[in-house]
């Protein structure tokens, strides 16, 4: 069975080795600085008491304050996983390090997360969109894309009469 | 003399493409220099669509992710859903998930292997031969569901329906004719002339390169890493069969052809093993304000609303690792809905196992890959 190692452990190994790294720890995910991601994460694959040699889901999540993206890692030798997450609070221009040079397996998974997120991966080796063509508006998966008629905004109150959305008790 | 290099364009129409897939290959002479990939032509852009359904409402769209595997699909999102809520599903909803997973892998396998076949240049026979097979599993599949392709069969905290009394009788009837049949392919197959002299040694994927590149499933086994997620992370009633996992040694096209042969009978096993220890009980789990269906089945709450929080559920389906990251803000639908999809991942050292070979090479390496277009552009 796998074992999952917390977020909270997961960071005070990460705090340990790299003072300041840590941004946030919870128990689901450790939060690391965006400028750092690259030095974190080549140690948390070469770490033999960790070796998170397999980079299993990247992702990206528009949280309306800010863009995050979501690593799920997994230790084929030891058998555990682990999240790691990296946020920018920059919508205009977000860019955080590409994790090509550590993971290869990163490589379509950022060029999706740019075409449909629109965060920018720094070193990546082939920055393209990757589902959508190039001179696509936007960048689809974020929150604020599509304005519904109306003025509902899409991901804010999905469900006409939601309670506390603006057609509450009519939907 | 003077030679400049010539770009040829495999797709998005092309049978060795197996769906809207292109593939841009530049040549030098007969030798392949750069490829290049080129998708999305399917992209019906699901993750953005789930976020405007309800939970409940999203298990349709798991099936046309992969197509050819409608039944692995549906289980990885509702145990992702059923671990963001912590729901868990009575012992016999376990066993029939177990029941169509390793049926839903068979027939995978067999459309891989038969098509498989067909790019090494045994035209339509194989497949044809394989064909008869996932016709008697999409039967059951009918008989189960009503649906043969789309099958929709899962549900978060359960399965829509129990079996029908026929569907027994019928999956051990079955189970007495595939392993006759497979020793009918093994023969037909394995040592075949053709498809030994197209694929051993043919885009051979060392073992550290699969694990640096993500690539799971047959493709990773077949490189020699001995790595299931039904052995590594139990889901369902894995944990209580029995049945090796199916490693190769050279990690080249043919060693991928053997692991997915060794697979089927490694299926075989595990639906002997479940067609004896199936419990009788109900098939859904009781959950406050559970809907009942016009069969009188219950089912999740039609506005499901998990707690805040997020979860990533995977299972083995039978391209990979396939994973659904689900982030729930309260509400009835889903804030973000990811496809971690088998099919996209494995693609990834496409490049490195293309060039220098030959645009032949590259036909039968893109068919050991086993993609599903649906499951590649979503």
């Amino acid at each position: 069975m796998t074992a999952v190692l917390s977020g909270l452990e997961i960071a005070h190994r990460i705090e340990q080795r790299f003072p300041g790294a840590v941004v946030e720890a919870t128990p689901e995910a450790a939060v690391v600085q965006a400028e750092r991601a690259v030095e974190v994460c080549t140690y948390l694959r070469d770490d033999p008491e960790l070796a998170f040699s397999f980079l299993s889901c990247l992702t990206a999540v528009d949280r309306l304050d800010y863009l995050e993206v979501a690593y799920h890692l997994q230790s084929i030798r030891h058998n555990r996983v682990t999240v790691l997450k990296v946020k920018t609070y920059d919508r205009e221009n977000p860019e955080v390090q590409s994790l090509v040079p550590v993971w290869r397996g990163a490589h379509l998974q950022e060029r999706e997360a740019y075409d449909l997120m629109g965060i920018r991966f720094s070193g990546h080796p082939d920055p393209r969109r990757i589902f959508l063509w190039e001179g696509f508006p936007g960048h689809p998966l974020r929150k604020d894309w599509l304005n519904m008629p109306g003025g509902l905004m899409a991901g804010l109150e999905r469900f006409p009469g939601e309670p506390g959305g603006k057609l509450e008790g009519r939907g | 003399m003077k030679t400049e290099p010539f770009v040829v364009n495999v797709g998005p129409q092309h049978p060795s493409t197996h769906g809207v897939f292109r593939l841009r290959l530049t040549l030098d002479g007969e030798r392949i220099i750069d490829a290049d990939m080129v998708m999305g032509y399917l992209h019906r852009s699901m993750e953005k669509l789930a976020e405007e359904r309800t939970y409940t409402q999203n298990i349709p769209f798991t099936d046309r992710t992969d197509y050819v595997a409608a039944m692995t699909g549906n289980l990885a999102y509702v145990l992702a859903v059923e671990k963001l809520c912590g729901i868990e599903a009575p012992e016999r909803a376990q066993w029939l998930r177990v029941i169509m997973s390793e049926l839903q892998r068979f027939a995978s396998h067999c459309m891989a292997v038969g098509i498989f076949a067909n790019d090494c240049g045994a035209w339509q026979t194989p497949v044809m031969h394989m064909f008869r097979e996932r016709e008697k599993i999409l039967d059951l599949f009918e008989m189960a569901c009503g649906a043969r392709l789309t099958t929709n069969y899962m549900r978060i905290g359960g399965v829509s329906r129990d079996i029908p009394p026929e569907f027994m009788p019928a999956l051990r009837q079955l189970l007495q004719e595939l392993p006759k049949r497979m020793d009918e392919y093994d023969g037909l197959l394995l040592e075949n002339e053709i498809i030994v002299a197209r694929s051993r040694g043919v885009g051979v994927l060392p073992p550290e390169l699969a694990i640096a590149c993500s690539v799971s499933g047959p493709m990773l086994r077949a490189s020699g890493v001995a790595w299931d997620i039904r052995k590594a992370d139990p889901y369902a009633a894995y944990d209580k069969v029995d049945f090796d996992i199916c490693v190769g040694t050279s990690g080249d096209v043919y060693d991928r052809f053997l692991v997915r042969t060794a697979e089927m009978r490694q299926s075989i096993r595990i639906l002997e093993q479940a067609a004896e220890m199936i419990p009788d009980g109900p098939v859904h789990a009781e959950m406050a304000g559970a809907t009942v269906q016009p069969g009188g089945a219950p089912s999740a709450p039609l506005a499901l609303r998990p707690p805040v929080g997020e979860a990533y559920g995977r299972i083995e389906s039978p391209r990979g690792e396939l994973g659904f990251y689900i982030v729930s803000d309260g509400s009835p639908a889903p804030f973000r809905f990811h496809i971690r999809s088998p099919s996209f991942i494995n693609l990834t050292p496409l490049r490195d196992m293309t060039v220098g070979g030959t645009v032949a090479d590259a036909v039968v390496i893109l068919g050991s890959i086993d993609i599903v277009v649906g499951e590649v552009d979503r």
